[in-house]
């Protein structure tokens, strides 16, 4: 998460996001996937690093650590629908398959029965010149 | 040569005998055994019961072993007579056998406790296969059993019996279950834990009375108190089998009496097992038994001098999910500290007793992992003074790596047949084993009560480096069970939901694999009728379309037996015109295929189109793919459209373990392709061939025959009965081609087409609640899940604060 300003959006009912499942959700021109995991929010970019697929679409999962496969939970991952693709919740890390990439993640918070995610002001611009 | 005779063919005996073929001998060796059934691992009983392992698998040698090292083995002989004067022995067949050197290895027999009605039918001891197969013939769901005993053989046989489906009830003696391995306190945490499973436990309450007219019907306690039931297992102890013994001559107490060389009071006549008493104490449990088959071994061929020192008595509860061992001495003793560990809300508890700084015994429930260390340390007497501190509490230790690293190499990880780990790893490397299977075979280890499998599978994983993993593959990480098992859990612990499944026996999360595997199983399990978990579910199966690469979804409405209307095509054009289908196609099943439509718009296409899911999306019913049969066709010889048709209303939004299409062809030049199916029906004259386990994808396979019918509505229910059987026994992802060669088409065929009309009903019934429970998946669009078609905008943006 960058420094600098941001702005808190308020995006819909906390009732709108089933526990254990994710949605989309267009705030202004990003395109942000916000999870239910239970006890808390999180939010990443909707659209896969790979091939774009629909990150809200995908199965909530654990992830282990130290390597990928064994010990305990450690954070929440997402799988891409598409080609399975799995991607850290909490860091945006790409952890499955084995590469160096990442997407942005927002931080989230609910107020008053109401999801709201962080966009910062910064973010927000690069992307509007980038589109 | 020297005649040796065993009697005697169960595990203490033939483990003996094992051990004698190791030494030079030169006996001509003859072995009686009063059961029809070749050795067998009588400690598994209890699995067979509850349906963890097949009959046939707890053999330990089969026929041919004996055949192969010599042996002459006499079944279903009764030996009624010892004369050790004449050197002879009398069967109940009127044989008589000489013999040089005799062994007993007569074991033990149930105790009855003295009940009237004990003999009505449907009342069993828990001893042999017999009483097994004889149990499974009675128990099944609905039925009521009453276990008399709450020992360790007790309560295995009411887990197995409620496995099966039971109503189970046991009915204790005194206050304490296991009163002989645990104290009272320990016995509560057992007592809640089997009530947890659903099993009524009845404590201090006398058994008066088995009632009923032929068979049992119901219980009576000395209380007047009556349990109804259908049948009654006595589970009230053993006793030793020392009477043939007794009665020529030889010295008996409670067992037959041996010395520490495993010698009786007649020099020619020696005795193993359960039917031993040694230094005043009797046995009951398997892995001393080994001990003295050794000892036995060495003193009978010669080579006297290995003597048997007696074990401290330990016992391990084989039921899942209720972890009890004891051993050595359990009951708090002035000159004893007990160190104890209690934690009421995870039902943990443990208590050493500790005498002049050497372990005295131990009592675990709830947590048993450390039982070897505690074992270890009671056997070689350890000195705990260092370890006073942290008795209860070794390192934590994360990963299974460095826990089995910890083990000293002298520390026995099979305590049944007494290996160690240092000979583990010595004989991994000498024999360059690889599998679980040839570990076994060489060492023996983990061929008794099974416990120890883990730690020598995780032996075997860190020794060898191309270690082959095998047998029954658990699910994934998450829930580290097999399929097999999570359904015997799902439906025992009454468990609805995925979230509770993975909540209880796995990590509370799950993953992309075990998620969708859980939903199958908790649906399959109960017909329907659990609480379904969108959560859970591939998109797939939430927005009921096929998700395609570019995020866009397919839609195939249902077109039964490929059969359609004009109007229904008409309905098919406008919609596809209207939500801007970016391809038309026919499917290889006869159907449409809409591709390229929104998320948002699927429900409205699907209210446009006014026909039900296809279900293509998912792994369930597919259709039913149809030639014209006799309605048109000149060749037809049975009415395969309105077949298909009537097959494909019967099974349509069912899930199966996987996808499962289905065909009816009217006559056997095969037009629909329907032995390339999961499921077929190829018509004949006069009859039908239903045909399962087709292929034509990754592998193409021709489908086995199933059973040829007379009737159509036969046909059907064939088809039905072999459908049912495979959603309850597949695997998930498991395709019918792999279901069919990994059961075998005979296996299945006896236990749906050939089984017990009594069977098929029970199946073809709980079909029929899943079907009656299971609905068309496109009707979500009068209701659907709140925001899961549409776009959730956010709110107004003038709200938004800048920090």
């Amino acid at each position: 998460m960058s420094a600098g300003a941001i702005n808190w959006i308020r995006v819909t009912g906390e009732e709108n996001i089933p526990v254990r499942e994710g949605r989309s959700v267009q705030v202004r021109d990003c395109e942000i996937a916000i999870f239910n995991l239970g006890d808390r929010f999180a939010a990443i970019d909707a659209a896969c690093p790979h091939r774009g697929g629909p990150l809200c679409d995908g199965i909530v999962t654990g992830n282990r650590a130290p390597s990928l496969d064994c010990g305990p939970v450690v954070s929440h991952a997402v799988v891409c629908p598409l080609h399975g693709w799995k991607i850290d919740l909490q860091t945006g890390e790409v952890l499955k398959p084995d590469v160096s990439v990442r997407v942005d993640t927002y931080e989230v918070r609910v107020s008053e029965g109401v999801v709201e995610v962080a966009v910062p002001v910064a973010a927000r611009r690069r992307r509007k010149r980038a589109a | 040569m020297e005649e040796l005779v065993i009697i005697g063919n169960g595990m203490a005996g033939v483990a003996c005998l094992e051990n004698i073929l190791s030494h030079k001998h030169k006996f001509d060796i003859t072995i009686f055994g009063d059961e029809t059934h070749a050795n067998y691992n009588r400690i598994l009983l209890s699995s067979v019961l509850a349906g963890e392992r097949e009959a046939d698998e707890i053999t330990i040698n089969g026929i041919d072993w004996y055949q192969k090292n010599g042996i002459g083995l006499r079944l279903g002989v009764r030996i009624i007579d010892v004369n050790t004067r004449l050197r002879t022995l009398t069967g109940e067949d009127g044989s008589v056998t000489r013999y040089d050197k005799l062994i007993f290895a007569t074991g033990s027999s149930a105790f009855i406790p003295p009940v009237d009605g004990i003999y009505r039918r449907n009342v069993f001891t828990f001893r042999s296969m017999d009483d097994t197969n004889g149990m499974l013939r009675v128990a099944g769901p609905g039925k009521r059993a009453v276990i008399i005993g709450g020992g360790l053989l007790g309560l295995e046989a009411a887990r197995g019996l409620q496995v099966r489906g039971c109503d189970v009830t046991v009915v204790h003696l005194v206050d304490t279950l296991m009163n002989f391995q645990l104290d009272s306190t320990a016995g509560d945490y057992l007592r809640q834990k089997m009530e947890a499973l659903g099993i009524r436990v009845m404590t201090g309450r006398r058994t008066k009375a088995l009632l009923g007219r032929d068979e049992v019907e119901a219980v009576e306690l000395s209380d007047g108190e009556r349990i109804p039931a259908d049948v009654v297992v006595i589970a009230a102890g053993i006793r030793a089998n020392a009477d043939l013994a007794c009665r020529a001559g030889i010295q008996c107490n409670r067992g037959i009496i041996v010395n520490d060389y495993m010698e009786t009071s007649d020099p020619r006549v020696f005795a193993v097992g359960e039917c031993t008493e040694h230094r005043g104490e009797t046995f009951g449990l398997v892995a001393p038994l080994f001990d003295q088959g050794k000892v036995l071994a060495a003193t009978i061929t010669g080579n006297r001098g290995p003597v048997f020192e007696g074990w401290a008595p330990a016992a391990k509860l084989k039921v899942m999910g209720v972890e009890v061992f004891s051993a050595g001495e359990f009951l708090d003793t002035p000159g004893a500290d007990v160190v104890r560990y209690e934690d009421p809300g995870s039902g943990v508890y443990k208590k050493l007793l500790v005498r002049n700084n050497r372990l005295a015994g131990c009592v675990l429930v709830g947590d048993t992992s450390d039982s070897n260390r505690y074992m270890d340390w009671l056997r070689t007497s350890a000195d705990l003074e260092v370890r006073r501190r942290n008795l209860l509490f070794p390192e934590p230790v994360s990963d299974k790596g460095s826990s089995i690293a910890e083990i000293p190499d002298s520390e026995t990880v099979c305590g049944c047949m007494g290996v160690t780990k240092g000979k583990i790893i010595q004989v991994i490397h000498e024999r360059g084993i690889r599998t679980m299977a040839h570990l076994k075979e060489c060492t023996r280890a983990s061929t008794g009560c099974g416990s120890c499998a883990g730690t020598c599978e995780g032996l075997l994983k860190a020794v060898a480096p191309d270690f082959v993993e095998e047998g029954k593959k658990v699910l994934c990480k998450c829930v580290p069970f097999s399929q097999d098992n999570l359904r015997e859990i799902i439906f025992t612990q009454k468990l609805k939901s995925v979230q509770e499944v993975l909540e209880i026996y796995g990590d509370g999360i799950g993953c992309e694999i075990c998620k969708p595997a859980l939903s199958y199983l908790v649906d399959v399990v109960w017909c329907g009728d659990h609480e379904e978990d969108r959560s859970a579910r591939f998109i797939n199966d939430r927005v009921h379309a096929n998700i395609q690469n570019d995020g866009t979804f397919s839609v195939i409405p249902r077109m039964r037996g490929g059969i359609t209307t004009p109007a229904e095509l008409r309905r098919i054009a406008d919609a596809a015109e209207k939500y801007k289908a970016k391809t038309v196609k026919v499917t290889g099943s006869q159907r449409i295929d809409l591709l390229g439509i929104k998320k948002s718009d699927l429900p409205a296409i699907w209210a446009d189109l006014g026909m039900p899911s296809g279900q293509a999306y998912t792994k369930g019913v597919r259709m039913v793919k149809t030639c014209v049969g006799t309605e048109f066709c000149r060749f037809g010889v049975q009415d395969a459209m309105a077949t298909g048709i009537e097959l494909e209303r019967r099974l349509e939004n069912l899930y199966t373990p996987h996808k499962t299409k289905l065909g009816v062809t009217g006559c056997p030049r095969n037009c629909a392709e329907v032995t390339v199916k999961d499921i077929g029906l190829v018509g004949q004259e006069g009859s039908w061939q239903v045909v399962v386990g087709g292929a034509a994808g990754k592998h193409v396979r021709k489908a086995d025959l199933l059973i040829t019918v007379e009737t159509t509505e036969e046909a059907l229910e064939a088809a039905l009965l072999f459908f049912q059987y495979y959603r309850e026994h597949g695997n998930y992802l498991e395709r019918t081609y792999d279901f069919v060669e990994r059961l075998g088409i005979e296996k299945i065929r006896k236990a749906t087409v050939y089984a017990q009309p009594k069977e098929k009903r029970v199946l073809l019934r709980r079909l029929q609640k899943a079907k009656a429970l299971s609905k068309d998946a496109w009707l979500d669009r009068k209701n659907p899940t709140p925001t899961q078609f549409v776009q959730i905008e956010a709110m107004r943006p003038m709200e938004a604060t800048i920090q």
